[in-house]
């Protein structure tokens, strides 16, 4: 491609890659800052995401500062307590885990691992990062306004969230409401983009069933997305009626502060079953992508191929259908019909079965597998224990019985950050050490990284795993402090205190983390094209980083899955989705110096 | 990385693509074919896409009508009073709803006929078709304003009206405004396709609004699509609105 420089990309056969043409800026704002280049718009989507979840980590130490040591922090009052609970959550799960994986990891990966030069309509990809970017700076913003960021807690249920009492209830809540209708029209603009490229721009050869699983959670995760968000956004427009314009959708007639309300006959379930058809899909979208992600990693540094593919795709689609049918499994204790409970706890039960078959094949992956300890294995096999562990207490939570006395315990609070908060971060911590030297060219250091893997995992079993005891002694969430309340013992407390101290020491070594990112961006080892001897498309490109189209004059064509390691029969450890059957034959017979590398 | 096979003859996967089959045959080549699932274009699958989301947005609306109407206390004030036109002194139920139905129908009609002489590259007709099609979605909403400005002067607000249940106002002014919104927005991206087609950027293929994107004809059939959408819901909504 070095012939046609960089500001051409020349047209593929014909048929090949048929109504698209690239726009090739030659300005640095137009290359690196209104890029209408996929890989350039995830790494802003990623930039964004980190920067936003660092306030939402921040927000998590402060929370812990004041449960571990009660009335040490007079910065921290019961009100911005409530604040950092609630941006904690909803930065947490849409902004920072959504935005990484769809907006980062799925404009990164989709293209390149489809075999397309971009994603289908660029300059809708480009806004939709721009949408997303403005979303964030209104959710920012939030925290400025008189009377500070909403407190509502990240589900915002109504009547609590519009009703005086509540932090934020003036300018917070309608700030959170605006970034949210804006994040949504903006990932609707990226989501349509990423389905349409898998589903109509691969290359040739790359059939549905020849796809990477991490292209594979992605895809079913943001088809969620596109059917989840919706419900999000009916909730809002309703509650910003009934806080503008005085409508009783959501509010019932009720006494608030002792004075009456002007509401009357609005349904509060409603809202919650909007929410959740939202909120448990939710769920999935983050955790899609990380089981896909994490399939690949595992099978690449194990040398073997993934055990079970078929299932594996079939698992996601089940888990992907099953999860619009589990929402009110949150609302076991809301007051609907207790008949209800039961279809939905049966349905939420399902789930565990394909999530098993997953977690099966993953370890089944590893079994009798060439393991290579390397930092994105290690992340890799940390997210099957968290998850595992994770999975095990949604069982108990999914039943009906079990949920009553847990409900809005710590023990829900466990359960969920170690299957979706820790789980898919871990992965996403596993993937940027992954695909970093695909990015930029360079190794992250291994060391270094190391010691965040292991801090970062033993520290969040030390911040999770006590949670669930706390929950079996009844301590309740989002409590700012507890008193002299008789049910608790005083352990719990002294449990607190632990706790936060792992808290703290995780926040920090995330210090080492960007320490590494920033070095090896400079200093890294030289990572060439394929570090990790890895078959799918992105670590063919004819460079590294690769440019704005992503593959040189043609497209790669695609002949086999992505999961050719250590195939019987070749004298090769790896076979990449792009050699043909004779070229295997061909570098089979040469005495290859270096195995595993292509002919050319 | 160059194609080791520049004269290859056809996979197996193509050539199952190249005989299209019918029925369950038919889904399984399409899904397991390379490169694309679906033999349309780019804009028209995400306009599809687009639609399959946008359907779950006014899924969402309706459920909630219906769970706010099935369960309030008050009484839900009767449609056929309340739509109903006073002309020449009788009370007409439904007269409004049912011309404003009609309007909105028809332009389906004339959006239908925009595409195939699209694609057809008479120009002029298609240019026509689709400001007649404007023009009639422009004399919808105008009509909806009518009705608005008719139930607001007897009354009606989001949060209360004479004749029972404070809900009525409120979801007949959110979810009637958000199709309106839809229609609106129809309506001004049929006249900018009238435009282009009026200059001929159809066929100079001048990069476009928005996309950035060379135009052809296929992008008409995407509107239409869009268009034909908003008429569905429109069904909806006076069935569940005006009828129940």
């Amino acid at each position: 491609m070095a012939e046609h420089g960089q500001h051409s990309v020349p047209h593929a056969q014909a048929g090949e890659f048929d109504n698209m043409e690239l726009v090739h800026p030659k300005t640095f704002l137009g290359k690196y800052v209104w890029s209408q280049d996929a890989k350039v718009i995830a790494i802003q989507y990623g930039l964004t995401a980190i920067a936003i979840g660092l306030v939402a980590l921040v927000l998590s130490v402060l929370m812990r500062l004041q449960l571990g040591f009660p009335n040490t922090f007079s910065l921290i009052d019961p009100s911005s307590y409530l604040q950092y609970v609630t941006m904690h959550g909803m930065i947490m799960v849409v902004y920072l885990l959504t935005a990484l994986f769809l907006g980062a990891f799925g404009n990164y990966l989709i293209p390149l691992m489809c075999g397309a030069r971009d994603m289908v309509f660029p300059y809708l990809n480009m806004l939709s990062y721009w949408f997303y970017l403005v979303a964030v700076l209104i959710l920012v913003a939030s925290f400025f306004v008189p009377g500070g960021a909403t407190g509502a807690g990240w589900t915002l249920y109504p009547p609590q969230a519009i009703s005086p009492g509540t932090p934020g209830i003036h300018g917070g809540i309608l700030l959170m409401f605006a970034s949210l209708a804006v994040f949504i029209a903006g990932f609707t603009m990226g989501g349509l983009n990423y389905v349409v490229t898998v589903l109509q721009a691969r290359t040739r050869g790359m059939t549905l069933m020849r796809l990477p699983l991490t292209i594979w959670g992605i895809f079913m995760a943001t088809v969620m997305a596109l059917l989840a968000f919706p419900a999000l956004l009916v909730a809002i427009l309703m509650m910003l009626c009934d806080m503008l314009l005085g409508t009783s959708f959501f509010m019932p007639e009720m006494l608030n502060l002792g004075e009456p309300s002007t509401h009357e006959g609005g349904s509060p379930l409603l809202y919650q079953h909007l929410f959740w058809f939202f909120g448990h899909p939710e769920v999935y979208i983050v955790a899609l992508p990380a089981f896909g992600i994490v399939s690949d990693i595992l099978a690449t540094h194990a040398r073997k191929n993934i055990f079970g593919y078929r299932m594996m795709v079939w698992a996601i689609i089940l888990i992907a259908v099953l999860s619009f049918v589990v929402w009110a499994h949150h609302m076991f204790v809301s007051g609907m019909n207790p008949y209800f409970g039961f279809l939905f706890a049966t349905t939420t039960l399902i789930i565990a079965v394909p999530t098993a078959i997953k977690v099966y094949n993953w370890v089944l992956t590893l079994w009798r597998g060439n393991i290579r300890m390397t930092v994105p294995m290690l992340f890799a096999i940390g997210f099957i224990f968290t998850f595992v562990n994770g999975g095990l207490s949604g069982l108990f939570l999914g039943n009906v019985t079990v949920d009553v006395p847990l409900a809005d315990t710590y023990f829900v609070v466990g359960h969920f950050h170690m299957v979706m908060a820790v789980a898919p971060v871990l992965v996403v911590f596993g993937a940027i050490y992954h695909w970093y030297p695909k990015i930029t060219g360079r190794m992250l250091d291994d060391t270094l990284g190391k010691i965040h893997f292991w801090v970062t995992f033993l520290g969040t079993y030390a911040i999770f795993y006590p949670m669930h005891f706390m929950g079996f002694a009844g301590v309740p969430r989002r409590y700012y402090g507890y008193g002299e309340t008789t049910f608790i013992p005083d352990s719990i407390q002294t449990l607190n205190a632990f706790m936060s101290v792992a808290a703290i020491i995780v926040a920090l070594v995330q210090l080492v983390f960007f320490y590494n990112l920033v070095r090896s961006y400079f200093r890294g080892r030289e990572a060439g094209p394929n570090p990790w001897q890895a078959t799918t498309l992105e670590w063919q490109t004819e460079h590294t980083p690769p440019r704005h189209g992503n593959f040189g004059t043609e497209l790669p064509v695609v002949y086999r899955w992505a999961y050719d390691y250590g195939v019987p029969g070749t004298k090769h450890d790896f076979i990449p989705q792009n050699m043909a059957p004779d070229e295997v034959e061909r570098a089979d017979r040469v005495d290859q110096d270096a195995p595993g590398r292509l002919p050319s | 990385m160059a194609n080791p096979h520049p004269g290859r003859p056809m996979s197996p996967v193509e050539m199952t693509r190249s005989a299209p089959q019918e029925g369950m045959a038919g889904l399984v080549s399409d899904w397991s074919a390379e490169r694309r699932v679906f033999d349309i274009s780019w804009g028209k699958a995400m306009m599809w896409l687009f639609i399959l989301s946008d359907v779950f947005i006014f899924a969402c609306f309706l459920v909630g009508y219906m769970v706010l109407r099935m369960s309030t206390v008050d009484p839900w004030p009767d449609a056929s009073e309340v739509f109903a036109l006073t002309i020449a002194g009788q009370s007409i139920p439904l007269l409004l709803i049912a011309i404003m139905t009609f309007i909105l129908i028809s332009s389906s009609g004339t959006m239908a006929l925009a595409v195939k002489y699209g694609y057809a590259n008479n120009r002029r007709l298609t240019a026509v078709l689709l400001l007649v099609t404007a023009a009639l979605g422009a004399t919808f909403v105008g009509m909806q304003a009518f009705e608005w400005a008719m139930l607001i002067g007897e009354g009606v607000r989001p949060w209360e009206n004479p004749w029972g249940a404070a809900q009525f106002g409120a979801v007949f002014f959110l979810i009637t405004g958000f199709h309106g919104t839809h229609v609106t927005i129809g309506v001004i991206f049929i006249v900018i396709m009238a435009v282009k087609v009026m200059r001929g950027s159809l066929e100079k293929s001048r990069p476009g609004f928005l996309t950035g994107r060379k135009g052809n004809y296929g992008m008409i059939e995407s509107l239409g699509l869009y268009w034909h959408f908003v008429d569905l819901v429109w069904v909806f909504i006076f069935a569940f609105f005006y009828l129940w």
